[in-house]
Order: C-alpha cells, then structure tokens, then sequence
C-alpha cells in the first residue's frame, strides 16, 4: 500500500501520450445511426467496496486495518499531521530534509545504512517522506518478514536518532533542487504562478533557498520529530494478515502513548490573487508554457459538487470546451486543460493552462480566456450536463475499485476531519446538480477581471508579444536563484 | 520503488522520451503454484485472423482493464517519414466509419480530396528551384479549404466520447520505438461496448482531422523535446550513438518530416503494420471468459488478417570509435553514457538486469553508494537497460546528476570506477541474492493490478510468443552468476563501445544561436 495524503483533488491535468479537454456544441448529429447505442449494457455486477476496520485508541489515535489476501505482503503508513507549510520560513525545506534524513539516519540500534541492506535483502522497504501538511513513515514486506519489518518500522517511529551526515546529504540533494529549478519550463510555470495566487511568501507557495535549508540542523529535526509525534497519528494497516491479531499488535504498541494534542488551527490569509500578466523569459525554449491562476475554494463548500460538474465541461476530458476548441479545432496545443480546484483545509487554485508554440502565445492564451470567460456568457446545455454526468459518475467507481484505493479515502478523510461517507454523499450531490447550478456556481467564481496570465517563452519567438493580448502592462518576473552559495557542506563548492 | 524524496532529474523525463515499456517490466520467476494458479484464470484464442485474444480473471470489483499491443512503433516509420507511428495512434482517436461523422459517404470524398489538395501543396512546396510563392499561397489556400469541407462532416472527439461517457478510466495510448499500446478501465457490464469501440477503431479508421492533429503533435514534440534540455540531450545522444539503425532517430520525429506527414502514410501504415496477427489484446478483471471470448470473438474478428510485416534488415554495425557529444547552454549539468548491447532474446537479458540492478536499485546500489553517499558528487546516479528499446540491439546507459560545484568529467570518471569494479571483481553473494529475490517481489506486486497485468500479459506474448514467459523468466533470472555478470561486463563496458554526451553550463550571454537548435530545422 503506498497511501499519501492528496494534495490535489480537481482533475486539473493531461494523461501522458494522448492528452484530454471542448467544444462549443456546435454540431447538430441528426442523421447519425448510433450503433454503438445498440450495445446491450447489462446491470453491473453487486458491489460493495470492502471498509477497513477503523478503530480509536483512547490516546485518540485512529488505526485502519485493511485484510487482503490476495497477495503474501503487508503495508503499513503511519500519517503525522503538521508538514512544510507550518515551517518557519527561514528554516524552509526543513520537512522535505527530515521526510529524507529520517529514515537514511536511521536508529540508535540500526543506522539507515544498515536498514537499506537488511530490508533491501528481504525485499521489503522502510520510507519516510515530508508533505505540506503532514509526515508520514510507511512499509512493505512479504508477510514472512512482516514481524521483523513492523518492529523495525517502529523503532524508527519512536527511536530515530538523526545524525549530521545524513542532514548533510539531504542538504546536499535540496541544493541540486534548488541550482536546478530553472532549468525545466514547466516547473517555473507551475512554481511561479503559484505564488501569483496565493503571494511568494504564503505557507503554500514559499520555496527553499541555500540560505533556508542550510539553517536546518540536527536539533531542528528532532524538535520537529519530537513535536509532530504527539498529535493526532493515523495509522493504516494493509495486506494478508488476521484483523484480530493485527489489532492487538497495533494496540500493544500504540495505546500506551499520551493523548493526542490537536493540531492548532491554522489563520491563513487567503487574498485574491494578483491579476494581470505576468512573463518570464527562457530562451531555450520554442514553445511557451500559458499558466491563467486565481484563487479556487475548500472541498467542503457545498458548491463543490457544480463546480466539479463546471470542470468536467470546462476542461476535463476529450469532450471539454478547452480540448475541443484549442486542441482538436485549432490545433495550437497538445497540452490544454484545467478547473477551479479544490483542497481539503484550504483554497487549491483555479489553474487552466496551455502550452503552445511561441508565435501563437497570444492566439492561444486569448483562445483559452475566451473559455474561461463563455463559462459565464455562453449558457450551459443539457447534452453538456449530461454529458459531463455520464463520464464522471460512470467512472465513480474507479474511485473505490481497489481496496487500497478505500483504505487510502477513509485515511483522507480521516487526516482532514470529513465524514467517513463522503464519497456516498459526494456521489448524490453530483447526481442532482442542475444546469441554474452550473450557471450559479460559474458566476459566483469565474472572475476572468480577477485572474493572473504567466507566460514562460522565449521572448524573441513570441510575435505578436503579450501586449497584443490588450490587458495592459507585462510585469516580467524575476527568478535569479539567490546565490549565498551552496551550504558550507558541501563538499566540492570550492573546489572548481 | 525508490523513493528518495523529489530529486528525480532525470528517469521520469527519460522514459517519456522514449517510451522503455520493458525496462519497467519485471523480468522473474514465480513458483510453479503461481503459473499453475494463472492458467487457470487465463484463457487465450488466437482468431482465424490471426488475432490474439488473452482473458485474466480478476473478480475483485465490477471492472476490467485491457490492453491492445500492436508490434509496431516508430522504428517502423518509412525513411522520412519519422514519427508516423506515433501520428497514426493519434489517428485511432478520430473515429470511424460510423462513429464521429454525420454522413460517411460525403465526408469520404472531401477526404479524398484533402488529400489530393496535400499534395499538390507539397509537390510545389518542396521544390528545390522554381518554387512559386504565389502558386504555393494558392495552393494553400486550397488545401486549407478542402479541409474546412472535409470539417463540416466531423463530429469531433466523438470516440472518446463515447468511451468517457461510458466510465474510461486512465483513457490512453502510448507509442515507444518497439510497439504501440491503448489502454483504458471500464466498469465489466461495458465489455461489448469496449469491444464494439475498439474493433472499430483498429479495423475501420478514417484519417479525419489529421492535419490538425499533425500540428498537435509538432505541439508534443516542442513540449517533450525541444523545450526540455534533458528532452533535447537524449534525441541528440541516440542520434550520436546510432549509425544505422532506427534507434538512432527521433521517436518523436524530426520536425520538418513530422510537418509533412500526410494522412495517406498514416493510413499506409495502420494496413501493414495493424494486420490481425500483428495485434494481441488483453483483457483483466472481472470477466468471465465463457461469456465474454464469444463477443470478443464476434467483434474482434472483423480485424483484417494480413500479411507479417518483414523483420526489419538493417543490423546497426559494430560500434568501434568511441563518440562524444557536448551541449552547452544555461541549463544545469549532466552526464549520460551509454554501451550497445544485444536485444532482449538475447541469452544474457538477465546478466543485464542483474547488473542494472546491483548498479542501481536503491540506496544499496553501488552507483548511490559511491556517486552519492561516500563521494558526495551527485545528487542521482543509476545505470538502466534497455534503452531506447529492446526489441533491437539497443543501449545500457548510465547516467548521473551533478551535484552544485561538479562537473560531467567527475560523474563520468567516478561511474568508470564503478564499471571497473565490476569487470575486475566479482559481485558479493549477498548482492547478486539480492537481486533474484527483488525480481521476484516485484513481479508479485505487478499481478494485483488490472491494468499492469494487462499489459504485461499482452507485451511477453507478442515478446515471446507465450504470456507464460512472464512467470517462466525467473529460471533465467536464478541462473545467473558472478561469473556472468563479470564476463558481460568484461565485453559490452569497453571504450570504443561507448557514446556519451553531456551538458556543460554556460552563462547566458555565450548562450547566443543556441536557441536556434531547438527549433524546427535545426537539425536539418
């Protein structure tokens, strides 16, 4: 089981080889014989996805227990709440470090070195990772090791024993990160734009820099350690064991701990982005990455359900407005797409974006606004509602359709304080949306006067130059890396 | 797999380059209960046409995935004709017949003469001398409106309609060198609709919108290549490499040939290379083959049988100078270099993964351990194989990510190093044990997932003739010795074996004409 906290949730993206997104409606099929509407569908097979045991300690920690056994391993993950975003911004990247530095530290008994060749041995793994909301500790083994690992797993939940070396490493790794984030055009967009939404010093957009990880010391990580382990853990078992023994061994371990101190509530400012156009230049490039961001909601505002159904139509598949108009019509991207999208605690972004060869920027960025903008003035129709239902709640059961993909909702769900049946109501809700709904929710949150454009091109090729697009002055962006070099560390800095 | 936290520069970038579906692959072996057990959920028919059909039960939840696998892909592309491979599978989105038209017939004729319009605008256009600018404009003109009638007959995206209306999940479809996949999930009481939807496609594609598609994929091509320095080092790296065989040449295409395909080539090649025998398809979950062989069966049949396409001639000669590229531009530096080794049948395959993975399987492997954890130069080092494909001959490549501060040279002479050692010294015991028993962890892992499993059953068929293979791989992967890996290094790791190419940094205002290369027609 490889569980994670999602981060994001709007079906925002392309698949790999063959991209998905619209079409104005604008073909009347009259004459067409539909064969494959002939197709027999026959009533799908009963099905009932199989629930983890949930259990609550009294300390308040909350432990699934998903048995399977289809196959011989055992996966666990441990989900710690608190991540980089509650980092102090002269420390940032600190959780990313410690995600790495935990587990290659290793513990006072086992180094991490020698937890990588026991556990390599046996094909079984032991990994530690950092998020922007939370840590997590997890493992896998066959289940004849499964003891072993489980024991070793959580001596380094409770007994990890940072050491410099490993800090260093990590530092080492994060400096890479940081000299190489200007190198891939995509992630300059995807980086930059951010911070157009929600401010270059939000918890949320904030990057490392030399300067930041190479503040980080040992000490930082085990206060951080020491910290996150007494809030409110989630622990989720999987694979082929017995549910009663697997629960008296998980008791045994974790009911002796303190009770949980909930995580303070967090005060974000969440202000309106920051409109505009906005450019940066990168001349290796032919083609120019289109980033069009504003600020998105919470999935648990109730008109969630339309806004999803508004995705779906705006730019989530083949049949979408944004795929249909500026792939499959205009050929000017194979990369088109995006939504208003929506996190569990707070706003996720309204992102559509497109990628286009650098003469057609202002042909393609235009073509997209021209969408987002039709939201609001080129009413919704019924096929496009029903086509919009069809896909997402026929392919509702791929949500659901493994039962690591359950365990991993309920633990979700679990992490961020929703109701256990979420996804039944979720369902429900979609099923009833209506085309004033879509209308509704379209204008209430598409504001195109409160969006941000950042271009990534290659400034030379780019004719005619963002001006053209008549939405007043390109503030350009600077992404110099600041440069107090490397930390001291590193071996090697000075070397050249 | 190895999950070492965000530092992936490099694999990732790689492997949509160029699509290595094998080196995913795990090559291993089970115990013999576990074939058994699989030949009991299986059922496979080949057709009258020559089609193969796989079915894997997997009754866990209403769903099946499936996985069509043709044996073509873009080391099939006519010379000068790069990238066709990949162009038609974008073709197979477009509809058919009866799905995606308002009236077949007449949109048949406009067609037609989209066609014959391309190619009075091209003739004119690729003349060397007495071009006529005002007759091109002209013909361009007609060409642009022979599309706008074909247009008016189009139901766009209707195909994929259908299919995302009817519950496609993870709809997709992925052209490497080697083969051409489309896969996607439905909910198990759609089967006969997906049989329906993707019998069509395969036997009765219309080549509608292919001009507009073309301009899509010139798109990918500036996204995945051009724009993207990891992007552009590896096209220019294969192309140094290769002499002879088409490993050499762009997957993708090189601009100027992609921007003249045309619809008739695209369709040329779907009735060579889509003939029934060259097509296996395979379908997992919860299916019972009982009732389902006899619909998949009714409708795959009406794939048209044809001939095998010809084996491929061109044998890519001895490598006996070694070669060596360098870009220099603003981005970070890198190294990669790479040993012509033989294709996947060959008797050692195994000897290849036993070294990939002692190189390079996690924090134990020997180029982390040195590049990364004693030395302290990179931030990435790993050996992989086969690359760029495996069907032929193909690469083992090593490549490594600098640290800030070190340099190509350092990353090339710390990974010699750790060649040496393994020419010169046997492996321990405990690594190359290591090896059989992951191989083996991660074929199981591979097994609980409709999807994978699809594809791997569909790919060791049309590999080896036998989805068994899948499983039966292990004996090969436990007869391999110390001995082994040491003789296969001592042969294939040689200097006048080798390419390598490397990106060195350099400041911005030396940077002048570099972004020239990127573009179209640099490489002309």
């Amino acid at each position: 089981m490889r569980t994670s906290i999602k981060k994001s949730s709007s079906r925002l993206l392309f698949t790999g080889a063959v991209l998905a997104a619209i079409v104005a409606p604008v073909f009347v099929v009259g004459q067409q014989s539909k064969p494959w509407e002939k197709v027999p569908v026959p009533a799908l097979h009963e099905f009932k996805p199989h629930q983890p045991t949930r259990i609550q300690l009294k300390n308040g920690i909350v432990v699934f227990l998903q048995e399977d056994h289809e196959l011989p391993f055992v996966s666990g993950s441990i989900f710690i709440p608190g991540g980089e975003r509650d980092v102090e911004p002269a420390k940032a990247g600190l959780v990313d470090m410690y995600g790495e530095a935990w587990r290659t530290s290793g513990t006072e008994k086992m180094s991490g070195d020698a937890m990588d060749d026991f556990l390599e041995a046996k094909a079984a793994k032991i990994e530690t990772a950092g998020d922007i909301d939370s840590t997590q500790l997890s493992w896998e083994s066959l289940k004849g090791d499964s003891d072993q690992v489980f024991a070793l797993a959580m001596d380094l939940l409770f007994h990890p024993k940072f050491s410099e070396e490993k800090l260093q490493l990590a530092q080492q790794q994060a400096a890479a990160g940081i000299a190489r984030r200007n190198d891939d055009e995509s992630a300059i967009a995807e980086r930059e734009s951010a911070k157009l939404v929600f401010g270059p010093n939000s918890p949320y957009t904030r990057q490392p820099e030399f300067a930041t990880i190479g503040a980080v010391t040992v000490a930082d990580m085990q206060a951080w350690h020491d910290r996150s382990l007494k809030g409110k853990l989630i622990v989720a078992l999987s694979g082929d064991f017995d549910t009663a023994a697997m629960e008296a061994k998980v008791r045994a371990t974790f009911e002796q701990l303190p009770t949980v101190v909930p995580a303070p509530p967090r005060h974000d400012e969440f202000k309106s982005s920051s409109p505009g156009v906005y450019f940066i230049n990168k001349d290796d490039v032919n083609q120019s990455n289109v980033q069009i961001v504003g600020m998105g909601t919470e999935r648990n505002n109730p008109d969630v359900p339309a806004l999803a159904m508004m995705n779906e139509i705006l730019g989530g598949g083949f049949a979408s407005r944004l795929f249909q108009k500026v792939r499959t019509e205009q050929g000017l991207a194979y990369a088109v797409g995006g939504g208003l999208g929506f996190e569990y605690d707070h706003p996720g972004e309204f992102r559509v974006e497109v990628m286009t060869k650098s003469p057609s920027t202002v042909d393609a960025t235009k073509s997209a606004l021209n969408e987002i903008k039709g939201l609001t003035s080129q009413a919704f129709t019924d096929v496009e509602l029903k086509r919009a239902k069809d896909g997402i709640l026929t392919s509702f059961l791929f949500r659901y359709d493994t039962r690591e993909k359950v365990l991993s909702e309920r633990v979700m769900l679990e992490f961020y304080g929703y109701p256990a049946d979420y996804l039944e109501t979720y369902r429900t809700a979609l099923e009833k949306v209506t085309l004033p709904d879509l209308k509704r929710v379209a204008d209430k949150y598409i504001e195109p006067g409160k969006l941000a454009i950042l271009v990534v091109g290659n400034e030379s090729e780019i004719k005619p130059g963002l001006d053209a697009l008549g939405m007043g002055a390109v503030h350009p962006i600077d992404i110099t890396i600041k440069q107090p070099k490397p930390p001291s560390g590193t071996p090697g800095g000075a070397a050249q | 797999m190895q999950n070492r936290g965000y530092i992936r520069f490099f694999r990732n970038i790689a492997v949509a380059t160029a699509t290595v579906v094998f080196a995913a692959l795990p090559v291993a072996t089970l115990r013999a209960q576990d074939l058994k057990s699989f030949e009991q959920k299986i059922t496979t028919k080949v057709l009258p046409n020559g089609l193969t059909l796989i079915i894997c039960t997997r009754p866990d939840a209403p769903v099946f995935s499936y996985n069509t696998f043709i044996d073509a892909g873009d080391v099939n592309d006519p010379s000068g004709e790069s990238g066709l491979a990949h162009m038609f599978e974008h073709l197979a989105f477009k509809g058919t017949t009866e799905i995606g038209t308002t009236d077949y017939a007449a949109e048949k004729v406009a067609l037609a003469k989209v066609e014959e319009a391309n190619q009075a605008y091209e003739a004119e256009n690729l003349k060397q001398v007495g071009k006529d600018p005002k007759k091109l404009e002209e013909l361009h003109k007609a060409f642009l409106e022979a599309q706008a009638e074909a247009h008016k007959y189009v139901v766009p995206n209707q195909f994929t309609e259908v299919a995302e209306r009817n519950g496609a999940h993870g709809l997709n479809a992925e052209t490497g060198l080697d083969e051409t996949q489309y896969f996607w999930s439905m909910p198990e009481n759609r089967l006969e609709l997906w049989a329906w939807l993707e019998s069509e496609r395969l036997s009765d594609t219309v080549p509608r919108e292919f001009y507009k598609e073309r301009d899509v994929v010139l798109e990918e091509r500036r996204m995945r290549t051009d724009s993207n320095p990891i992007g552009r080092l590896v096209e220019q790296f294969l192309a140094t490499a290769y002499v002879a065989h088409n490993y050499g040449r762009s997957s993708v295409g090189w601009s100027s040939e992609v921007s003249q395909l045309s619809a008739t080539e695209a369709m040329a090649f779907h009735k060579k290379y889509y003939a029934a025998g060259n097509i296996v398809i395979s379908v997992v979950g919860d299916v019972d083959p009982k009732t389902a062989m006899p619909i998949l069966e009714k409708y795959f049949s009406k794939v048209p049988a044809g001939p095998k396409p010809e084996d491929m001639t061109t044998v890519e000669p001895r490598q006996f100078a070694e070669k060596s590229l360098v870009i220099r531009e603003q981005t970070q530096p890198f190294y990669i270099e790479g040993y012509h080794r033989p294709s996947y049948l060959d008797p050692d395959d195994a000897v290849f993964d036993a070294i990939q993975d002692i190189m390079s399987n996690g924090r134990v492997s020997r180029l982390y351990r040195s590049l990364v954890e004693q030395q302290q130069i990179a931030a990435e080092a790993e050996g992989f194989s086969p690359f760029p494909g495996a069907k032929y001959p193909n690469l083992f490549a090593f490549y490594a990510v600098p640290l800030p501060g070190h340099t190509p040279a350092q990353m090339r002479e710390a990974i010699h190093k750790e060649i040496d050692k393994l020419k010169s010294a046997d492996v321990t015991d405990t690594e190359l044990q290591m090896f059989k028993t992951r191989t083996r962890a991660q074929l199981l892992h591979g097994l609980a997932n409709n999807q994978g499993l699809a594809n791997a059953l569909s790919e060791y068929q049309t590999r080896y003739g036998d989805w068994r293979e899948l499983f039966l791989q292990l004996a090969k992967v436990d007869k391999v010795t110390k001995a082994d890996i040491r003789r296969v290094a001592n042969r294939i790791f040689v200097e006048s074996n080798r390419t390598s190419a490397e990106i060195e940094t350099q400041a911005p205002a030396a940077n002048a004409g570099k972004a020239e290369a990127g573009k179209n027609g640099g490489a002309e």
